[in-house]
């Protein structure tokens, strides 16, 4: 073992084992650390968007557009759109009259663009990325052209893993289908879920579970594996036992 | 003017957006690429007014005393540490190698946020031992597949079926059993169709509740008084 | 056999037991086999089929929360692609992570620098840094790069680098390859950039958030994936490395087994007492 002798690791080091403490018990050191991290972490964020956005994307182009910029402060263009720039430099300044309780509902515009631009975006993105290609890939051939290619390529006492293959690949297909169809008649409210729908969304929550459980068993790894992370820190980093 | 103005930017602006996406004329595209432009910067401020929030909260706290108050004043005093090297000693070069601000995001920042993580996995042990309970047949579909895709998908599970069913006495077909193909299948079918029946519910309810914010339905973002 | 007693354990012999099997493996290694499953091997051939000194937008949308999942992932795969001469641009949509992605680029280009590789910094590649605004910054990307990213995470105009006055918008990469630990990530790349901009890509992200994108993956819209420390543990497999993913691997299979026995034992408890009361 040859501990570290950076003193930057050693209150990493030190603060990984305070909220490790937690473990045992809630107790200062936990919420020292707590407190700490809330801290640096809004302190961190603040300086983050004032140098990569507000002072990049705000005030640097304006300091162009009425620094005698040709064309002038109007010249508009596409990506270049100096004092112009003045609108979403006011909006942001009006979010902040929400720490102001009788003024606050003048937040309220700036919040509207967000919300506008976002609820357009999104409404396109969830459109054009996952329902109309999720649809489109859903419609999938069930492969019995190519089943039977393989029957007739292969005699049936004389079954080749090719067509095994082939089988294997259309009950996958079969299978997939029914397990969509019924997961999404399992979202079908708007009727009671009674004889061939109460079939069929039974069997849709069958899938469903089983894609919980996989979802399960991911979420597991997952964290597992931020554990090995901070472990791996304590032993390479810290106390340098490998 | 207090409701109506935002709900007419927000109607006007959505469907703008939208029909930005169909038409690529410039005439649509460089208001749509403008008002984007809108919204990163007032997101911007957004995290700043977030942070801004944080030290009105902890410094009323401070003041009344609250239970933990001392707590708060390393919040507030560590926040406004932060802010002032990042800002004002730092400035622009504040993510260079050697500066404070790069310190205090390696050694607090980075270690911190990621310890706090990692206690997850703790809690979920403790969690499958105590809340895990297999009580009906949906239950068990579950705990099956949780099973065989948390053992599939990491070395162990191969090894373990080639330990137990590698011997002289079981089938041929059952040694070459693995348990990571089953795993596979189990994601590409099974889990892969539920999943994209829950991709394409959610999609039709993003789109509806976008368009309930758009047209003024949705009005909860306004948020109470008049 | 009563197991009633094991009800009323305290939980944090649960967390010693699994402490200890996460550590002992990393102390002493087993060296458990790891075999690339396909959404992997899709992956690694994706990057392997571009053509060699391609551009590649590398968007890693990750902070230090999942530093242990991504990062090696993250490493193996700029090798990858600096092998092939292929120069990366990368940025980060995660307020937490742009130094992070930063360091993790700069370490990898100094293993190369290190060995007689001599990459340079805005010629072979280029860090944006960070911009608030999820969508918005991809859709932003698609009419200008450098408009959108005015600076580089260094402070340079981004325009006068010598790799970005190569690069316009989508339209100059063959390829996406995002490292992605939840919103914004892939999912809104896949959204907003693979569907409007249709430029190819593939994904590595948190175990936690790779089932979502198993239908991504069947429909065509990402070409290859990698879930978690398992993932990144596999294309380490595949590109010959030996990485902490790999090293991370038999603590990892000892806590799922771990967790397993939980499952199973939390169940047998409860069945026995139900049994005991019945009788």
């Amino acid at each position: 073992m040859n501990p570290s002798h950076d003193f930057g690791v050693w209150v990493a080091a030190l603060l990984t084992l305070f909220v490790f403490s937690f473990l045992y018990k809630d107790n200062p050191l936990y919420k020292f650390a707590e407190h700490l991290f809330v801290g640096v972490s809004a302190g961190y964020y603040i300086v983050l968007n004032y140098w990569t956005v507000i002072d990049s994307n705000l005030i640097g182009p304006l300091r162009v557009a009425f620094g005698g910029a040709a064309g002038g402060p109007l010249h508009v263009q596409q990506g270049d759109y100096r004092a112009l720039l003045l609108i979403p430099g006011l909006l942001g300044l009006l979010l902040f009259t929400r720490l102001f309780p009788r003024i606050d509902w003048i937040s309220r515009w700036p919040l509207a663009v967000i919300i506008g631009v976002y609820a357009g975006l999104k409404t396109t993105g969830f459109a054009q990325g996952d329902l109309v290609a999720q649809v489109q890939a859903s419609l999938q051939s069930f492969g019995l052209v190519e089943l039977a290619h393989a029957f007739k390529a292969s005699e049936l006492a004389h079954t080749s893993s090719a067509t095994w293959q082939a089988i294997g690949h259309s009950c996958d297909v079969v299978l997939f289908t029914a397990g969509l169809l019924t997961s999404l008649l399992y979202f079908y409210y708007s009727r009671e879920h009674k004889g061939a729908l109460g079939v069929s969304s039974r069997l849709g929550i069958w899938f469903l579970m089983v894609s919980f459980g996989a979802a399960y068993g991911y979420t597991v790894m997952s964290r597992i594996s931020l554990l090995i992370g901070r472990f791996q820190f304590l032993i390479e980093d810290w106390l340098r036992i490998r | 003017m207090k409701r109506e103005i935002p709900l007419f930017l927000t109607a006007v602006i959505g469907l703008f957006m939208i029909v930005s996406f169909f038409v690529p004329h410039q005439w649509v595209s460089v208001p749509a690429d403008f008002l984007q432009q809108c919204a990163v910067i007032v997101v911007a401020f957004g995290y700043v007014l977030g942070g801004a929030n944080v030290l009105r909260v902890s410094l009323e706290g401070i003041s009344r005393r609250e239970r933990d108050w001392p707590y708060k004043l390393v919040l507030v005093l560590s926040l406004l540490f932060t802010v002032i090297v990042g800002l004002f000693v730092d400035k622009q070069r504040w993510q260079d190698p050697g500066t404070i601000s790069l310190w205090l995001y390696d050694n607090v920042y980075s270690s911190m946020q990621a310890t706090m993580f990692a206690l997850l996995a703790f809690y979920i042990a403790s969690a499958a031992f105590r809340a895990f309970r297999v009580r009906s047949t949906e239950a068990a579909l579950l705990a099956i597949a949780a099973l065989i895709v948390m053992l599939g998908r990491v070395p162990i599970g191969d090894a373990a079926m080639t330990a137990i069913f590698h011997h002289a006495w079981i089938p041929h077909a059952l040694r070459e059993l693995k348990m990571s193909p089953i795993e596979e299948w189990i994601m590409n079918v099974p889990q892969s169709a539920a999943k994209r029946a829950v991709l394409i519910g959610a999609a039709m309810g993003v789109m509806a509740t976008g368009l309930r914010v758009i047209l003024g339905i949705e009005r909860s973002y306004l948020g109470g008084g008049d | 056999m009563n197991l009633a007693f094991l009800e009323k354990l305290d939980r944090r012999w649960l967390f010693l037991v699994l402490g200890i099997l996460v550590l002992g493996p990393l102390l002493h290694p087993i060296g458990l086999p790891v075999f690339p499953s396909e959404p992997v091997r899709q992956f690694h051939d994706a990057i392997a089929h571009v053509p060699d000194g391609s551009r590649i937008l590398m968007p890693c949308d990750y902070d230090p929360g999942s530093r242990p999942e991504l990062v090696p992932m993250n490493k193996t795969a700029l090798r990858q692609l600096f092998r092939k001469h292929c120069r990366v641009v990368i940025l980060n949509l995660w307020p937490g992570g742009s130094l992070l992605t930063d360091q993790t680029l700069e370490s990898v280009a100094q293993e190369f620098r290190a060995s007689g590789h001599p990459l340079v910094y805005g010629v072979d590649y280029v860090d944006l840094g960070y911009k608030s605004g999820n969508e918005a910054v991809m859709v932003l990307m698609g009419q200008g790069i450098a408009a959108t990213f005015p600076r580089d995470m260094r402070g340079n105009v981004t325009a006068d680098l010598p790799l970005m006055r190569e690069i316009s918008n989508y339209s100059s990469f063959p390829l996406l390859v995002n490292i992605s630990a939840g919103t914004p990530g892939t999912k809104e790349w896949v959204q907003q950039v693979n569907s409007r901009f249709h430029l190819p890509m593939v994904s590595g992200c948190t175990a936690v958030s790779a089932p979502e994108y198993y239908p991504y993956l069947q429909a065509g819209q990402l070409r290859g994936l990698l879930g978690g420390m398992a993932g990144a543990a596999e294309y380490e497999k595949l590109c010959g490395e030996k990485g902490s993913a790999t090293q991370g691997m038999d603590g990892q299979s000892l806590a799922h087994v771990f967790i397993a026995v939980c499952i199973v034992l939390g169940n047998v408890i409860q069945w026995s007492k139900r049994t005991g009361a019945r009788s």
